[in-house]
């Protein structure tokens, strides 16, 4: 590499160092998007605004301290089109989303509450059956759904139906997850296959002539979380839920806030072929794709094998695989070695994935 | 997509690197134009480099449609998208590309009803499904999205739908091409053909390459191992003193093209005498607009867009990196004033571009050396 080259990287590591700045003269859809525009509105503008300590992880959940218990809080907004597709539905995702926040936060749900905000027009067919599957992701869950509120807009303010839960829990006092607690060596383990979410609403919107049988993941992840705190113990140091932005974002993520880098292996990302093959016409990465029925952890490399184990033992868990580990170096960064031999970078997603046209 | 598999065996690709190591002259610098951006993309996402000694520099092309679009027609796309009557309907990759006062997803956000589709089908079924709107296409591309313009437009015809318009902002591969040939500062040692253009036009029409330039041409498909084996085969015919076009990509490309899609594309299409291309200024011949047949369907008769020229920022060395003479890094503004959120040159908005490609996978490419990552489990 020439002196200039080196110096140019450095320049680029720097610049994504600065916190930063929120510049977007309207806000567009990019910044619902889950990448590198989400993080500038909610670092650079919600941030700033709230200043509260709480609030600075930015990790699934909050957790408050009161009295000598430690309250985990989220919430999260549902605005998914169309509203059921294969494999799940808008009720059911707004009950799995907000309770798996807080699982992978550490923390053993209690209730939620939810918020309907509903489309003038809609059949009330379609509001009974996603109740029922709010209702039925609830029990499954083991949380109640406690307190909520609707309203009702306008015909053509709505895609008929949002949904808006807040969840709370206990966070679990023997555990200590956070991006600090990583340490290199450790392993990253990825509870099932990439993008399956994501790429169910893609076919079910029906702008693509695309026939491939994908369902959604949606699912609840707290047998999944209960196996690793069991097998992995203290040796469970972070987890997250890869949504929005998908893995590539998650683990940017990880690696920004750790201090330190992310390797990863191409040939051990469980990922459909439907999956894949979707991708592959459309041009987007499924390392970007949305999952909503999956876990990312981080363990010891003493503990990996134990908890790897333990996630394929559980129901949605048949899958999971250590995909990579964290290193000294490269710090801040996340690179994969590729399947054919090679290594590349993986930024977190500019914007929206967008299809490429060739 | 498992036939995919067989193209990306990480065995087969050591057998070629080694093979493409032991083949070179030493004493040689091997310098390599990938003409298209899909390959460009995938020399990134597969870390094809690494797979490559270093006496063999790939330089990557103006291939990609939306990077070499000029931003006076993006102003003009933009414009007819905020005509309140108007759907606008165009790929995903364009949604980001800077004109002048922005892009249309901020266009978009304002107010502009601008519609994302994956096919021109999709554009002219809004247009079905919508009688009371003028629904508008913003074409671009190379001959391998052209064919399906065409037919589109073939279909509308037929179908008589009235309030459907394409604006047309198709280009040919082979003035820029030749453009790039006749600029002094060009030193290349032979090209990488694209693929899924030459689906369409074949192989022919490269063979002025090697006759006019002694330059070799060869036309490659779009799995990490066709690159490899097409770096190869360069390096074969440089090393032998040949120079001709060889096709890489049989499996896909018949030597005389579709001459099905060439067919509807000389019905819909003329050339124009001129067209500018970014970074690379007007080059005759080299762009495509509704033939007279097809004129109800211009978007540009139809919104009378003025044809204006803006001229691209004077930071912006898109010029430079497109034609090989300037790495993306040595831009002056890579990476500072131009990122893929906020593209100052549009090499940085597709994904295919030369600088967002470097941006996102090649970073640190060739500096990782000291991480060693090649202990899978």
């Amino acid at each position: 590499m020439t002196g200039r080259e080196q110096r140019v990287l450095d320049a680029l590591e720097r610049g994504r160092r600065r916190p930063p700045k929120f510049d977007a003269e309207r806000i567009d859809m990019s910044h619902g998007a889950g990448g590198k525009a989400t993080h500038k509105l909610i670092e650079g503008l919600l941030l700033p605004a709230f200043a509260d300590p709480a609030l600075a992880p930015l990790s699934d959940a909050a957790v408050i301290p009161f009295a000598d218990a430690r309250l985990a809080i989220t919430t999260d907004s549902f605005v998914v089109r169309p509203l059921s597709f294969p494999g799940g539905s808008i009720g059911e995702l707004a009950v799995n989303g907000t309770v798996n926040d807080l699982a992978v936060s550490g923390a053993t749900p209690l209730a939620l509450s939810c918020a309907f905000i509903i489309e003038e027009g809609l059949e009330t067919e379609v509001l009974r059956r996603e109740v029922a599957a709010m209702a039925d992701a609830a029990g499954r869950a083991g949380v109640s759904i406690a307190t909520g509120d609707t309203k009702v807009v306008e015909r053509g303010k709505g895609d008929g139906l949002y949904v808006i839960t807040t969840g709370v829990g206990l966070a679990d006092a023997g555990l200590d997850l956070s991006t600090a607690a990583v340490k290199p060596g450790d392993k990253i383990i990825c509870s099932g296959t990439l993008g399956d979410h994501g790429t169910a609403i893609l076919i079910a919107r029906g702008d693509l002539d695309l026939e491939a049988e994908v369902l959604s993941d949606t699912r609840c992840l707290t047998p999944l979380v209960e196996a690793l705190k069991s097998a992995a113990g203290p040796g469970l140091r972070f987890m997250r839920d890869p949504t929005r932005g998908g893995v590539g974002t998650v683990l940017n993520e990880l690696a920004r806030d750790s201090g330190l880098g992310v390797v990863l292996w191409e040939e051990k990302m469980p990922v459909r072929e439907a999956v894949n093959g979707a991708c592959e016409i459309l041009g987007i990465d499924p390392l970007y794709v949305a999952n909503e029925g999956k876990l990312l952890a981080v363990v010891s490399p003493e503990t990996a094998d134990t908890a790897l184990e333990a996630l394929r033992n559980v129901e949605g868990g048949k899958e999971a695989e250590i995909i990579g580990e964290v290193r000294e170096e490269p710090a801040r960064m996340v690179l994969m070695h590729t399947g054919f031999g090679g290594t590349r970078m993986i930024d977190m997603l500019v914007g929206d994935p967008l299809p490429r046209i060739c | 997509m498992r036939f995919v598999s067989e193209f990306r065996n990480a065995d087969l690709a050591r057998a070629i690197s080694a093979e493409i190591a032991s083949t070179i002259d030493p004493n040689r610098h091997y310098k390599l134009m990938e003409v298209c951006g899909g390959h460009t993309h995938t020399i990134y996402r597969h870390g094809i480099k690494d797979l490559l000694p270093e006496k063999i520099e790939l330089v990557h092309g103006p291939g990609c449609p939306v990077c070499v679009l000029p931003m006076g027609r993006v102003d003009e796309g933009i414009s007819i998208a905020e005509r309140p009557e108007v759907i606008f309907t165009c790929f995903g990759d364009m949604m980001r590309v800077p004109g002048s006062k922005g892009n249309l997803l901020e266009v978009k956000a304002g107010g502009a009803d601008i519609r994302m589709v994956y096919s021109p089908l999709d554009a002219l079924r809004i247009a079905r499904e919508n009688p009371g709107r003028e629904v508008v296409f913003y074409a671009i591309g190379f001959e391998t999205t052209a064919p399906s313009t065409a037919l589109t437009l073939q279909r509308a015809k037929r179908e008589g739908i009235g309030n459907f318009s394409v604006f047309c902002n198709h280009v040919t591969i082979v003035p820029p091409v030749r453009a790039l040939l006749d600029s002094p500062d060009l030193r290349l040692d032979g090209f990488i053909g694209p693929g899924h253009v030459s689906t369409v036009i074949g192989c022919r029409p490269y063979e002025f390459m090697p006759k006019d330039y002694g330059k070799p041409c060869v036309v490659a498909g779009f799995e990490p191992l066709d690159l490899l084996q097409a770096a190869l085969m360069l390096i074969h015919q440089l090393d032998e003193g040949r120079c001709e076009v060889e096709n890489q990509y049989g499996r896909a490309v018949p030597w005389e093209g579709n001459l099905k899609a060439l067919e509807s594309m000389s019905e819909v299409f003329e050339l124009r005498p001129y067209f500018e291309w970014r970074g690379l200024g007007f080059i005759a011949q080299s762009a495509l607009k509704l033939s007279s047949e097809y004129a109800d369907f211009d978007a540009e008769l139809r919104y009378s867009t003025p044809g204006v020229r803006v001229a691209d920022p004077k930071a912006c060395q898109c010029g430079e990196v497109l034609k090989g003479v300037l790495k993306p890094h040595e831009c002056r503004v890579f990476g500072t004033a131009c990122t893929p959120e906020r593209p100052l040159g549009a090499l940085m908005v597709s994904s295919e571009g030369a600088c967002a490609a470097y941006f996102n996978f090649g970073r640190r490419s060739s500096g990782n050396q000291k991480v060693e990552i090649g202990s899978r489990r």
